[in-house]
């Protein structure tokens, strides 16, 4: 199995959302920044997996510029066996799928694996997009899949349940909490990582048609109101006359 | 024109459905242009489309739709786009539309934002769109540059209106290709409300000490008809079912009220339900940072607090109803 694992770069969950003085551009200075935890925890890992039961190759995949290979290096710990960047600035899903894109029909692969959502924009798009660029078939929200030959059966999230659903290769998928469990990189998974390569690309040539033109902070909520807790009938008597939510 | 496709799963439309209807409605009265709706497959209350605001609602009819494939849908819905000449396509921001939208925009050459939060603002070509990234702590304003655009909106967000008649449905003629995904089986819990549609959440942490202590909160959930959550750590260690979990690695909700039982506030919690409408905050530290976000606090022992506030509702509720 020919493996590609789309990986992004985000703030890390706890570290401070700036922008700049004209509110036009996120600012990472003093930021600290990690591999999205869809692509890290659930997506790299399976392909891992699926490597280690039936052979194959997994290749780590990023659209981004050198401040990127920190991240890419932490996948090759974690055990891929090298990296694609494509050296440019992620500026729109559009972008980065046009990439991935153009390298796949360039190299076959055989399962594109894709995290559910970047956890800073949240947008579930790229991977989408870069399936109808491949017509390739796309299941979002993977939490199993088994493979037998060519043959997949992935069970995915729905609104309130699961549907399994058969596939081939090649095809792609995004994964979600439950298709693998987490793996940490090890003293010789670090060792080695520095061994394996990075393959720098140039861009591809494309089009952003949605881009962000402005950041703003949103309201600050009001204060909390305490109540005792011996009164319950206080909160109630709140929830349903002032809040009106009961 | 406007276009929304309205997503029918197992053959009925659900709330969200009549959300993003709502709002394509009155993003046509604000570009000057009329609404159509789309269903896929089986649809029984279809025409509620109409009473929602779609002037038109179109119906593909093919048994091959009732199941849900991102390829063929998309090739559907981007065939119904080019035919009824729409340069904005709505969609909902659900398990399947994320898996949709993406190919919709490539098939149609347009700009994509997903889980938008607001209404779009148009001057003359351009379209502005908002939506809340970096886990609620800012908004984004996107501007699309295409002339067919595609959206799909936040759930929970915009409050279904009613503002007309059912419309009859009428049926669209589009080439329904093959599919290489087959859907096998699906299974849905029936009588609860899945968590990103609910309305009324009830969620508890490690506070709880034990997945035995957990009677407190299913009563407090039953007496509010609402859907129970948990933080990640009591899913992780197996007191409560994943599919439960909330936050920026989980489910993210956004209900009018959050019910926080014994969990801290952090951040990564607070990520997937900061946007709910009112939240209580039940917890025996004073200093628990979930407090900052709360409308309303109560300090104290949950084991004494939720079983009164248990008898408070039921009260309640008996006189009232
Ligand atoms: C990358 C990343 C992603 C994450 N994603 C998520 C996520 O999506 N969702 C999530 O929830 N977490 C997530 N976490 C974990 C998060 O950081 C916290 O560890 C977690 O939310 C804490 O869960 P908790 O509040 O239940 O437990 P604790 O932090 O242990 O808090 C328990 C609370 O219960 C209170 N308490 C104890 N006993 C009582 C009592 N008798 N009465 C009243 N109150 C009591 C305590 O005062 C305390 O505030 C993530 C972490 C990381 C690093
Ligand atoms: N810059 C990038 N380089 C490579 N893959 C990416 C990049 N951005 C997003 N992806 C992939 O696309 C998935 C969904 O991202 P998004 O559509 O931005 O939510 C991520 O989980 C990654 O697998």
């Amino acid at each position: 199995m020919n493996m590609l694992v789309c990986v992004s770069r985000t703030p890390e969950t706890t570290a401070p959302v700036k922008f700049s003085a004209d509110m036009s551009e996120y600012d990472g200075s003093g930021v600290n920044f990690i591999m999205n935890p869809y692509d890290e925890w659930y997506a790299l890992v399976r392909a891992l997996e699926v490597k280690e039961s039936q052979g194959g190759k997994v290749t780590l995949f990023h659209v981004g510029g050198a401040e990127s290979d920190a991240v890419i290096r932490k996948g090759l710990a974690i055990g891929a066996d090298d990296a694609v960047r494509v050296d440019a600035a992620p500026s729109s899903s559009m972008f980065v799928a046009k990439q991935i894109a153009e390298y796949c029909k360039a190299n076959a692969i055989d399962i594109l694996f894709f995290g559910k959502e970047t956890i800073d924009f949240n947008g579930a798009e790229v991977g989408a997009m870069a399936a109808e660029m491949l017509d390739m078939p796309y299941i979002s929200f993977a939490i199993d899949m088994q493979l037998d030959g060519n043959n997949a059966t992935i069970t995915r999230e729905i609104e309130g349940g699961k549907e399994v659903g058969e596939v081939q290769t090649p095809f792609a998928l995004s994964a979600a909490k439950g298709l693998a469990e987490q793996r940490i990189a090890n003293m010789r998974g670090i060792m080695m990582s520095k061994r394996k390569p990075i393959n720098v690309i140039p861009a591809a040539d494309a089009a952003d048609k949605a881009t962000v033109v402005k950041y703003a902070y949103p309201d600050a909520g009001g204060d909390v109101v305490y109540i005792e807790p011996d009164n319950m009938d206080e909160l109630v008597r709140r929830l349903a006359e002032e809040a009106k939510v009961l | 024109m406007v276009l929304v496709y309205a997503e029918s799963p197992q053959g009925k439309l659900k709330k969200a459905a009549f959300e993003a209807v709502t709002y394509g409605r009155q993003a046509a009265d604000a570009m000057g242009v009329q609404c159509a709706a789309l269903v896929l497959g089986a649809a029984d209350n279809a025409g509620e489309l109409g009473s929602y605001g779609a002037h038109e609602v179109y119906q593909v009819n093919n048994d091959s739709l009732n199941n849900f494939d991102s390829q063929v849908a998309a090739s559907v819905v981007s065939s119904a786009a080019q035919k009824l000449g729409a340069t904005l396509v709505v969609m909902m921001h659900s398990s399947s539309g994320k898996a949709l939208a993406g190919r919709v925009a490539v098939r149609l050459d347009a700009g994509l934002v997903t889980a938008v939060n607001a209404l779009p603002t148009i001057s003359g070509d351009a379209v502005n769109v908002t939506k809340n990234v970096f886990s609620g702590k800012a908004i984004a304003e996107f501007s699309i540059s295409s002339a067919t655009r595609v959206v799909s909106v936040a759930g929970n967000t915009f409050k279904p209106v009613v503002n007309g008649d059912a419309a009859s449905v009428q049926t669209l003629d589009v080439d329904v290709p093959q599919g290489r995904y087959t859907v096998k089986e699906v299974s849905t819990m029936d009588g609860v409300t899945p968590l990103p549609e609910a309305e009324l959440v009830v969620s508890a942490g490690r506070g709880m000490k034990g997945p035995e202590n957990w009677g407190i909160i299913e009563e407090l959930a039953d007496i509010l008809g609402a859907t129970t959550a948990c933080s990640r750590p009591v899913a992780d260690v197996g007191w409560r079912p994943h599919h439960e979990h909330v936050g920026q690695t989980g489910v993210a909700i956004k209900p009018n009220l959050y019910f926080a039982i014994g969990i801290s506030g952090a951040i990564q919690h607070l990520a997937g339900v900061n946007q709910s409408n009112v939240i209580v905050v039940i917890n025996k530290d004073p200093e628990a940072p979930f407090f900052k976000a709360a409308d309303y606090g109560i300090v104290g022992d949950l084991f004494d607090v939720v079983p009164r506030l248990n008898e408070s509702l039921k009260k309640y509720k008996a006189e009232n109803s």
